[in-house]
């Protein structure tokens, strides 16, 4: 089985956002990039897979600007065995939707024909949530999204998924998009050999327009602006105080 | 227009408080049909009926949808989708799963974790953990959104709207349900609760986070936690608080043992009284308490459970 694992290159999760003071977006020229997180989480599942002979290859995908090719090197250096650069915008301010990424995806796994896809659960740049439901859609797949535990057994995949009330445990019959979360495994670091052996794994690039592709945003952005900032508050001395507080604040 | 609101059934029962704050947000775009899908849904859907604002509740009933599974609930949804130019749901799990399924069915964008209606086809959204609010204008002919529920007020009761009971979409027959797991509790659920006390990493072990139970229970609060205290299993998944965990603003929010990353504050910065109890007198948290204490948590935190 081949395993296609989509990953985004989203601002580094420990940079400090800033708002651009003209409300057009949020500042991303020389900011630290990365692979988002949980895409890092697919690629080491897919990664188990492999090392359990239950998959065979595994490619990894990244849309958007050229410089996603640093982050496919990643996750070529992680292990995964060969990359696909798909390029649809120039400026690195530019997000690529879902919708967007979706439709893209569905035709690369038709090329591809894996048997798995492992996303990431969220992008932590868009917040969307959304990218593996709308492929699975598209695809007329089975889904199986907050994944912290999963098996494979036969023509099937056995998923337990974080929800709200707890822990739910499913079955979706392959092929099937999984979408990953936190608790799922905790992903390797390339070392410095692997670094350089990725080096010369494939990495092909291609464009939206090769699949024809319509990538035009249907969420115009009018404006991005700062949250509403919280008033500066006070430190207490003491629990006894910090009572006191609360009862004038009227919060107990 | 029209709007068709999932609303959050679980196990035949209505999940009132947040179907509740998204009738809220939904009533600002026009008439509202809420939807009760589930194996048992008629007890759901009469309760819907009494959420003011509320227009008309479809109850759908069928085994395949028992378990919410994303292809026959998104199926359902698409199949109802031509009568109505908004389809909604609360930012639930349940609805995060479903309803980007049902926007690429209808080839629209979805809009997640909406927090803010200017117009019908124009929204605010949280990105980037918090640290930005996008206003964004939707080009297609169907929005497809949840709300974020921490920011909009729940609707009251006094609705009496008429129930009609409808079909199920096509089962594509993918995925089988297989087990929950979900602890029984009789504490406030954590994202309607008003107050909160979480726990962090500084808690240290599964049973040391008895001492913030027990502060919860004093305050009649809800139990939430770090990602680092639920990664370390010091508390369950659900009690995640944060960017990727569940999203809460209660009156009240205490954080004991937590240093206050980004992720962990777009998850309860918007409570309306913060407390920080952290020994790091550097810790971020400080910068959104209200009230900061800078004290061993083993300490302060039994102390304030007494003189509370
Ligand atoms: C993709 C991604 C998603 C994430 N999503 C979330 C999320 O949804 N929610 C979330 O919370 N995090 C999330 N995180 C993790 C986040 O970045 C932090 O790592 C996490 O919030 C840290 O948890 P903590 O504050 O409990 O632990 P730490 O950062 O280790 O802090 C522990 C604190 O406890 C204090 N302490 C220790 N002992 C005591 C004591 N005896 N008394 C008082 N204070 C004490 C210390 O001073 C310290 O400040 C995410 C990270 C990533 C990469
Ligand atoms: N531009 C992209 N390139 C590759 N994968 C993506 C892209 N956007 C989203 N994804 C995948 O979809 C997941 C969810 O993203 P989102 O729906 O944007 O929150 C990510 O974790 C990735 O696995």
């Amino acid at each position: 089985m081949k395993v296609l694992v989509p990953v985004k290159r989203v601002i580094d999760y420990n940079v400090k956002v800033r708002v651009k003071a003209d409300g057009s977006g949020v500042d991303l020229a020389n900011v630290k990039m990365s692979m988002n997180p949980f895409d890092e989480i697919a690629v080491e599942e897919a990664i188990r897979l492999k090392e359990a002979g239950k998959a065979e290859e595994i490619v990894v995908v990244s849309i958007g600007v050229k410089q996603a090719q640093e982050t496919l090197r990643t996750a070529l250096a992680m292990g995964a065995d060969r990359a696909i650069l798909v390029v649809a915008a120039d400026d690195v301010h530019t997000d690529i939707e879902p919708l967007a990424v979706a439709k893209i995806l569905a035709k690369v796994v038709e090329e591809e024909q894996p048997g798995l896809v492992l996303a990431g659960k969220q992008a932590i740049d868009n917040d969307m949530n959304a990218t593996g439901q709308m492929l699975s859609a598209i695809l007329g797949w089975s889904q199986a999204t907050f994944a912290s535990e999963m098996g494979i057994d036969g023509d099937s995949a056995v998923v337990t998924r974080e929800v709200d009330g707890g822990l739910q445990t499913i079955k979706v019959k392959m092929p099937a998009i999984v979408t990953v979360d936190l608790r799922l495994n905790e992903p390797r670091y390339a070392s410095l050999p692997n670094i350089m052996k990725a080096k010369k794994k494939p990495l092909d690039e291609k464009t939206a327009d090769d699949y024809g592709v319509d990538v035009t945003p249907r969420l115009e952005i009018v404006k991005t602006s700062e949250p509403a900032a919280r008033a500066a508050g006070i430190m207490v001395g003491s629990v006894d105080e910090l009572v006191a507080k609360l009862k004038e604040a009227g919060a107990v | 227009m029209a709007v068709l609101l999932l609303a959050e059934v679980t196990n035949g029962e209505l999940a009132i408080d947040a179907t509740a704050k998204a009738v809220t947000a939904a009533k600002a775009l026009g008439d509202v049909t809420v939807l009760c899908a589930g194996a048992s849904a008629a007890a759901a859907g009469d309760a819907a009926a009494m959420i003011d604002g509320v227009a008309k509740v479809l109850v759908a009933e069928d085994a395949s949808l028992g378990h919410r599974l994303a292809e026959p609930t998104a199926a359902l949804i698409a199949s109802l989708a031509g009568d109505y130019e908004h389809i909604v749901a609360p930012a639930t799990t349940d609805a995060k799963n479903v309803m980007p399924r049902v926007a690429a069915l209808l080839d629209v964008m979805v809009l997640s974790d909406v927090s803010g209606v200017v117009d019908g086809n124009t929204f605010e959204r949280p990105i980037y953990a918090g640290n930005a609010i996008q206003t964004v204008k939707s080009s297609d002919v169907k929005k497809v959104i949840t709300f974020r529920t921490s920011t909009f007020d729940a609707a009251g009761e006094g609705g009496s709207a008429s129930v009609e009971s409808i079909g199920a979409g096509d089962d594509p027959g993918l995925s089988e349900w297989v087990e929950d797991k979900v602890a029984a509790s009789d504490r406030p659920e954590l994202t309607s609760a008003g107050v909160v006390v979480s726990g962090g990493r500084g808690v240290g072990s599964e049973e040391n986070f008895a001492l913030i139970e027990k502060l919860a229970d004093k305050l009649g609060a809800a139990v939430g936690a770090s990602r680092a205290a639920v990664d370390s299993g010091f508390a369950p998944n659900d009690w995640q608080v944060g960017q990727t965990g569940k999203v809460v603003a209660p009156d009240l929010y205490i954080a004991a043992g937590i240093s206050g990353a980004i992720q962990h504050l777009a998850g309860m910065k918007d409570s309306k009284i913060i407390v920080a109890i952290n020994k790091d007198e550097e810790a971020p948290i400080f910068q959104v308490a209200d009230f900061g204490l800078v004290a061993d948590l083993f300490q302060a935190v039994p102390e304030l459970t007494e003189k509370l």
